[in-house]
């Protein structure tokens, strides 16, 4: 017994917990899920190294879809605006998050990025995450699915060794694909051998935000992505 | 490098739960990180080192629990080994990842002061 307060020795005690280290992100990333259901907003986590095309991409796809979908955007990056002043131009309105030293986005920081920028107005929200092939992927953001953009000059057994990010991909946008003609070694059936060893149901969309390429491909994959989301809308109102 | 920021979640959760049992000390704690999780085990390890001294766990060891990566049929429940093409052979259904990105606080050992 001690003598300051009179307690017993202190015991060791065992406690089962059993819980993801990441229950705090799930939470609001939960919450960020929700308030996009509730609006009938499809939000799209585009993923993908840094120069891999994916403000690129996003500039095309308002020429695709800007004439008739409202587009929104959330940009992540470490240092800078410029993705964000990029999309603006573009048409897409469009908010910033600087991380600082993250090398990802999180559910909160989407959440705060959420108030203000008017995204509940959009059909699609499009988050931008931080370019990196690792760190993002972990993080759930309350998004509806998330896309990875892969440039052709990058290799194609970055499946095999970024399989993480690949696993949870349920697209891969393979970009780029104008600069083919300088690259005769690239060969696609490889990329698809590897994404069929790293993703259960691999999609790969091909093209180029420079020619146009594949863009209709794309518009459609997106544009599928509403049918369910509108089913739910109906189905929330129903009585 | 998000070892860092996965360490500040684990050392706040560990320290409200040790509050929560009235504990004055953490002696241990146990985490799985599976293959799949996207985290590197070494990183999260020195990240761990380089966190904790002035917290609740500045004593505390830190035990990392490896998963296997299990691929399963959701179908006909094979196991589709790790390294070959997620689909089942027999049913031609995509696998389900059944194991291998756990990223879980397991367990903890703490140190509560008996009264007597």
């Amino acid at each position: 017994m001690c003598d300051v307060c009179g307690c017993g020795d202190p015991a060791l005690v065992p406690v089962d917990v059993h819980e993801r280290l990441l229950s705090g992100n799930d939470r609001t990333a939960a919450h960020n899920r929700a308030h996009f259901r509730e609006h009938g907003v499809i939000a799209i986590n585009l993923m993908g190294s840094p120069g891999a095309g994916k403000t690129a991409m996003l500039e095309a796809t308002a020429r695709a879809l800007g004439a008739t979908r409202h587009l929104a955007a959330i940009t992540g990056d470490l240092e800078t605006e410029r993705d964000a002043v990029r999309l603006r131009a573009a048409g897409i309105p469009a908010a910033a998050i600087t991380t600082g030293s993250a090398c990802h986005l999180d559910a909160e920081m989407v959440h705060h990025a959420l108030h203000g920028n008017g995204a509940h107005h959009a059909d699609y929200l499009f988050i931008e995450n931080v370019g990196n092939l690792v760190c993002p992927a972990i993080y759930d953001l309350g998004q509806a699915v998330n896309v990875v953009a892969l440039s052709v000059t990058e290799g194609e057994d970055k499946p095999l060794k970024y399989p993480t990010m690949f696993r949870k991909a349920d697209l891969v946008l393979l970009t780029k694909i104008d600069l083919l003609p300088a690259l005769p070694e690239f060969d696609r059936a490889a990329l698809e051998d590897a994404l069929a060893h790293v993703m259960p149901a691999p999609r790969l969309i091909a093209v180029s935000a420079r020619s146009g390429a594949g863009m209709q491909e794309w518009a459609q994959w997106i544009e599928l992505l509403r049918a369910p989301q509108l089913a739910n809308v109906a189905g929330a109102s129903a009585p | 490098m998000h070892e860092y920021s996965l360490v500040q979640a684990l050392l706040q959760r560990v320290e409200a739960e040790a509050r929560s049992h009235h504990a004055t000390a953490v002696h241990r704690i146990t985490v799985r990180i599976g293959p799949l999780a996207g985290v590197d085990r070494q990183l999260f390890a020195t990240a761990y080192d380089n966190c904790r001294p002035g917290t609740m766990c500045d004593g505390a060891e830190l035990l990392i629990d490896g998963e296997a990566v299990t691929w399963r049929c959701d179908a006909c429940g094979a196991v589709i080994p790790e390294g070959s093409v997620l689909v089942c052979p027999t049913c031609c259904l995509p696998a389900r990842l059944a194991g291998g990105d756990a990223l879980t606080l397991e367990r903890l050992e703490l140190e509560v002061p008996q009264h007597v």
